[in-house]
């Protein structure tokens, strides 16, 4: 049990990392999305399903549609 | 190894929130900004979330009538987390649709940019 | 230069934080109101499921003023982007394939029921308004990217958020109208672990799952209009 937390801590970092260090703004908000979706597991892991429900539901599903679909009218690579 | 099992989503809510702050203070397009805010959001909502738990503790739902009330894990920072969620992406939204006029206006997101043209 | 100084600045906010993790050991109970919300809760207001209890019953009133933050970041970005409602289509996106367009129709309905099962059933399984809610408002974001010549009536999703937003009012107001406070509970509590029991709860979470879903649907189309 220990054993999976950490590396599902260690995923979620290394994760938040590529978000800072990529160019391509679609792949940023793709790991941002991949930070929610763990941190959503981590959330079940600390016996509260109310909050893993909301943050999967609102974190990873919504907040990403707003970003894609900003992004598409905006310009896609950071200069 | 109590050293892990001690601190493991210590480490994991304050890495989360060092790198967002380090997105904020240091990256130059607006999108990128807004996207380590929402970082800085889940690790907050992390960290408040550990500091409810309790050890052999189940989650705050009467499934079974005969469960002990004392060994349930602490339900007030899951209401507070809950309204915080919500609160987060509204703030995310109004960012969004403030980024997006801003770069009709100047036909730009470079945040040097934007800030040599006064007024 | 500049990312030293930042990294120089976390580096000295690590170590203050590092000192001071000692005074919140992991695991142990800290408050003592969680107590008295568990042992008290379901005799108190007849719900099973604690959480909903705490969100609707014991600090209903700061659901209310989430529902205001939400209602006032849905009005700043309608008036901010600015579109006005043209009744064609988006002619540039082009038209999803046979396979994806039937089943973005197969399964809207299908989401649209689970999220409305979650939100009826809040006080008795782990879910309530808000989550249901989003699931809602995922849906119709669904039907957004397959399905690009469908969009929901503007006039309906302004009566169901109108109708969402004065129930719970509503509800609250009655509380005060018979000489009790505000979000009193007047409705007798019944079994618990019945669908209607726990009094007002069921009702205001009904209110509230309509109002958020139909405010993030609202929010997904203003954004993908033209401006």
């Amino acid at each position: 049990m220990l054993i999976i937390v950490t590396i599902l801590v260690l995923l979620m970092i290394v994760s938040a990392i590529a978000a800072l260090i990529f160019k391509d703004l679609i792949s940023a908000v793709i790991a941002a999305c991949i930070v929610s979706l763990i941190a959503a597991v981590l959330f079940y892991f600390l016996q509260a399903p109310d909050v893993a429900m909301a943050e999967a539901a609102i974190g990873a599903a919504l907040v990403t549609g707003i970003f894609v679909i900003a992004v598409k009218r905006t310009k896609r690579f950071e200069e | 190894m109590t050293f892990l099992s001690e601190y493991i989503y210590y480490i994991g809510a304050f890495g989360l929130i060092f790198i967002g702050l380090y997105i904020v203070l240091v990256k130059k397009n607006l999108i990128k900004v807004i996207i380590g805010l929402s970082i800085i959001d889940t690790g907050i909502n992390l960290f408040l979330i550990t500091i409810g738990y309790i050890r052999d503790g189940t989650a705050p739902v009467f499934s079974k009538p005969g469960l002990k009330a004392n060994e349930m894990v602490d339900p007030v920072p899951q209401a507070l987390v809950l309204t915080a969620i919500v609160i987060g992406v509204a703030i995310l939204a109004l960012a969004i649709s403030l980024a997006v006029k801003l770069y009709k206006h100047h036909g730009t997101l470079n945040l040097r940019k934007i800030n040599e043209q006064k007024w | 230069m500049r990312k030293l100084f930042v990294i120089l600045l976390l580096l000295i906010i690590a170590g203050g934080i590092t000192l001071s993790l000692k005074e919140i050991p992991f695991g142990i109970p800290k408050t003592k109101i969680g107590d008295h919300f568990i042992n008290k809760g379901v005799e108190e207001t007849g719900s099973v499921n604690i959480v909903t209890s705490v969100v609707v019953g014991y600090r209903g009133f700061d659901t209310l003023g989430e529902i205001t933050v939400l209602f006032a970041a849905t009005i700043g970005l309608g008036a901010v982007i600015g579109t006005f409602r043209k009744n064609s289509v988006n002619r540039e996106v082009e038209a999803a394939s046979l396979i994806v367009y039937t089943g973005c129709r197969f399964l809207f309905p299908v989401i649209l029921l689970v999220g409305t099962y979650i939100f009826i059933h809040g006080h008795l399984t782990p879910g309530g308004g808000f989550q249901g809610g989003a699931i809602i408002a995922s849906a119709f974001l669904l039907m957004y990217l397959g399905c690009s010549n469908k969009r929901i009536k503007e006039n309906l999703s302004k009566t169901v958020e109108m109708i969402g937003g004065l129930t719970f009012i509503a509800v609250g107001i009655i509380g005060l109208a018979i000489g009790q406070d505000f979000l009193f509970n007047f409705l007798p509590k019944g079994e618990p672990a019945e669908l209607l029991s726990a009094g007002i709860i069921p009702i205001v979470y009904i209110a509230i799952g309509l109002k958020v879903g139909s405010e993030l649907a609202g929010i997904i189309d203003n954004l993908i209009q033209k401006s």
